[in-house]
């Protein structure tokens, strides 16, 4: 392998890159699917984000989230759920404090968004449903914020923080999390009845989104059913000159929720098995690639080594000897190489997680997904190597020192 | 030593069979220096190579060191290669990616030999070549008479009883080709290893035991020389 620097180079670039665009890929969607802060009930919750009201007779549809009526009708009222919360989808402001212009985005949340989610309080603590009663004007902002609004690790609680217009006390700070927490991410939160366009109307379409909190994870299925139940009951009202018959909506795992709405609208209820076949075929076709020049490339070292084959045979090797030779030699080239792609993705992963391109991202290494990678390439690379050395050993030494 | 009966190698193709060996039948004893002579594509090296177990004749039997070897393994043929034989070739049969020690060390890797051994041994080898301080050489960086030198090292490393020298001297000038078969008449003197010789020089067979001639595949004439 030392001897052949460019041939071992090459089969290490395609190992080593393939495999660390397959951990960085592999980061992104533990990233953004995984029950991770502030959303480490995942696993026990379901996710209300799009409601679908449709004209079958005349193909119109209209599709966003949900209004607060429609929450506080049809979902709060589910029976088998432990708690529901809301919030609306976020939105930016801009705002000046501490002498510049700073970009935020802010959402409205009930009291019972800080009971589901589990944000870790830095100062103060979350806004409460006596603040609503008295009306209060309060906020809860991340740790970012208050070190752009009021300077770098100055108290912010009692302080006022001035959004859309609104001079909102400070009641709480919490660690930030990333914008690809879609739910739940924003700079600035607020108590629902801030919202200056009230939600008194009886339209179902709106700017909230709710998350289901079950007792247990075997609970969610029920759930699901109570609402599947429910929704042929919901009463559809004409609006702006658009009639829907028919609603589409259902409660989904979060990883349901994001993969269907951002590829299948709210009547895909395949949604997972299509987004899983879509990953499966670009997988493939990402990997074939590499890995068709993995082949080429150890069937090429193989065929110019028939001569050193020959040889060896001359002198003593057994076919299985040499074929023993080729596949150590195979192990410790894919295994240097996975060593050098996790090496790559770990470098490039800190790098993103510092960069601030994605505020407080923190991808890591997914080592199952290192793992898999590494066997597929040992099979790649036992396949494409041992075979051609298999065959070449069992040539006569005399055909194989012909080269 | 090596016993050849009635062997025939025919070599196919979709549209033509040729025969490159006609039933040669040959007895070369232990210690003796045999050389084999004729015009190109007679069969020389094919003979040669069917000795040395490189290649299989379509028919016929081969005994070596009196084991009839006809029905032995891949595995069994690799040891007895191994341990009985080392061959010198024409165009050498170096691998240039390694150093000489390492070339020479070759046929103890496949041996129950511990690293520091081979090293030995190989040093050795290459000392009686007269060739103890080119061993960090590459292959590339060696004349043609140092680069058959350190095959015929490599050869006798494993102490073989047999040695097959496929035109050892046939790339090189007189001078060097003498050196060359100085050394091969040392090694069947001194350590009484059969020899077997393939060679277009008259000079060169007439300084072995024994000479064979084969013409279109058949063995027409044998001459045996006092030395």
């Amino acid at each position: 392998m030392q001897r052949r620097k460019m041939f071992t180079f090459i089969t290490l670039f395609g190992i080593s890159m393939t495999l660390s665009i397959l951990i960085v890929l592999a980061a992104f969607y533990e990233h953004i699917f995984s029950a991770s802060y502030p959303e480490i009930n995942r696993d026990r919750c379901l996710y209300a984000t799009l409601l679908e009201e449709e004209n079958t007779k005349e193909s119109g549809m209209r599709r966003g989230p949900m209004s607060l009526f429609y929450i506080n009708t049809y979902i709060k009222t589910l029976k088998t759920p432990e708690k529901v919360a809301y919030s609306t989808v976020p939105n930016t402001v801009n705002t000046y404090g501490n002498g510049k212009k700073i970009s935020l985005f802010f959402k409205y949340t009930d009291p019972i968004f800080w009971e589901i989610t589990q944000f870790e309080f830095l100062e103060g603590k979350p806004y409460t449903q006596r603040d609503i009663d008295n009306n209060e004007s309060v906020a809860i902002i991340n740790d970012e914020t208050r070190d752009d609004y009021f300077g770098k690790n100055v108290s912010a609680i009692g302080k006022t923080i001035e959004i859309n217009g609104q001079y909102l006390r400070v009641v709480g700070v919490v660690r930030g999390c990333p914008i690809t927490r879609l739910v739940v991410a924003a700079d600035v939160y607020m108590p629902w009845h801030l919202q200056k366009r009230a939600s008194v109307t009886n339209e179902l379409n709106g700017n909230y989104t709710a998350i289901i909190l079950a007792k247990t994870p075997a609970d969610l299925p029920k759930i699901q059913q109570e609402y599947a139940d429910l929704v042929p009951r919901i009463p559809l009202s004409e609006t702006g000159g658009f009639k829907p018959d028919k609603l589409n909506t259902s409660l989904s795992s979060y990883f349901d929720s994001i993969v269907r709405d951002m590829f299948f609208g709210a009547g895909g209820s395949s949604a997972r098995s299509r987004f899983y076949l879509f990953v499966v075929v670009f997988a493939l076709l990402f990997m074939s690639l590499p890995a068709i020049n993995l082949v080429n490339i150890n069937i090429s070292r193989i065929l110019e080594r028939a001569s050193e084959i020959g040889i060896r045979k001359a002198f003593g090797a057994s076919a299985q000897t040499l074929v023993t030779q080729f596949v150590i030699e195979n192990i410790i080239l894919t295994l240097f190489g996975g060593m050098v792609a996790i090496l790559i993705s770990a470098v490039f992963l800190w790098w993103f997680n510092n960069s601030n391109l994605i505020a407080y991202a923190d991808l890591a290494v997914n080592w199952t997904v290192v793992a898999v990678a590494l066997t597929l390439s040992l099979v790649f690379g036992l396949m494409s190597g041992v075979y051609p050395a298999w065959r070449m050993s069992r040539l006569p030494a005399v055909e194989a020192l012909k080269g | 030593m090596i016993h050849l009966k009635n062997i025939e190698k025919v070599y196919r193709t979709d549209t033509v069979e040729t025969l490159a060996l006609n039933n040669i039948t040959l007895q070369i004893e232990k210690g003796e220096f045999l050389s084999i002579m004729g015009p190109s594509g007679c069969g020389k090296s094919t003979l040669l190579n069917i000795m040395g177990l490189l290649d299989e004749p379509t028919k016929g039997q081969i005994n070596l060191d009196t084991q009839e070897i006809s029905d032995f393994s891949d595995k069994k043929l690799s040891r007895f290669r191994n341990q009985k034989i080392g061959f010198i070739f024409q165009s050498y049969h170096l691998i240039n990616d390694l150093p000489v020690l390492d070339n020479v060390e070759l046929p103890l890797l496949y041996r129950d030999v511990s690293s520091a051994e081979r090293r030995r041994l190989a040093a050795e080898a290459l000392e009686k070549v007269g060739l103890a301080n080119r061993m960090k050489h590459y292959p590339s960086q060696l004349s043609g008479g140092q680069k058959q030198r350190v095959a015929i090292a490599r050869a006798i490393v494993g102490q073989p009883e047999i040695i097959l020298a496929d035109e050892p001297t046939g790339n090189l000038d007189s001078a060097m080709g003498n050196e060359i078969m100085e050394i091969l008449e040392n090694l069947n003197r001194a350590d009484r290893t059969t020899i077997v010789m393939v060679t277009h020089d008259e000079n060169m067979a007439r300084r072995t035991h024994r000479l064979v001639r084969l013409f279109d595949g058949s063995l027409v004439s044998s001459n045996t020389f006092v030395n």
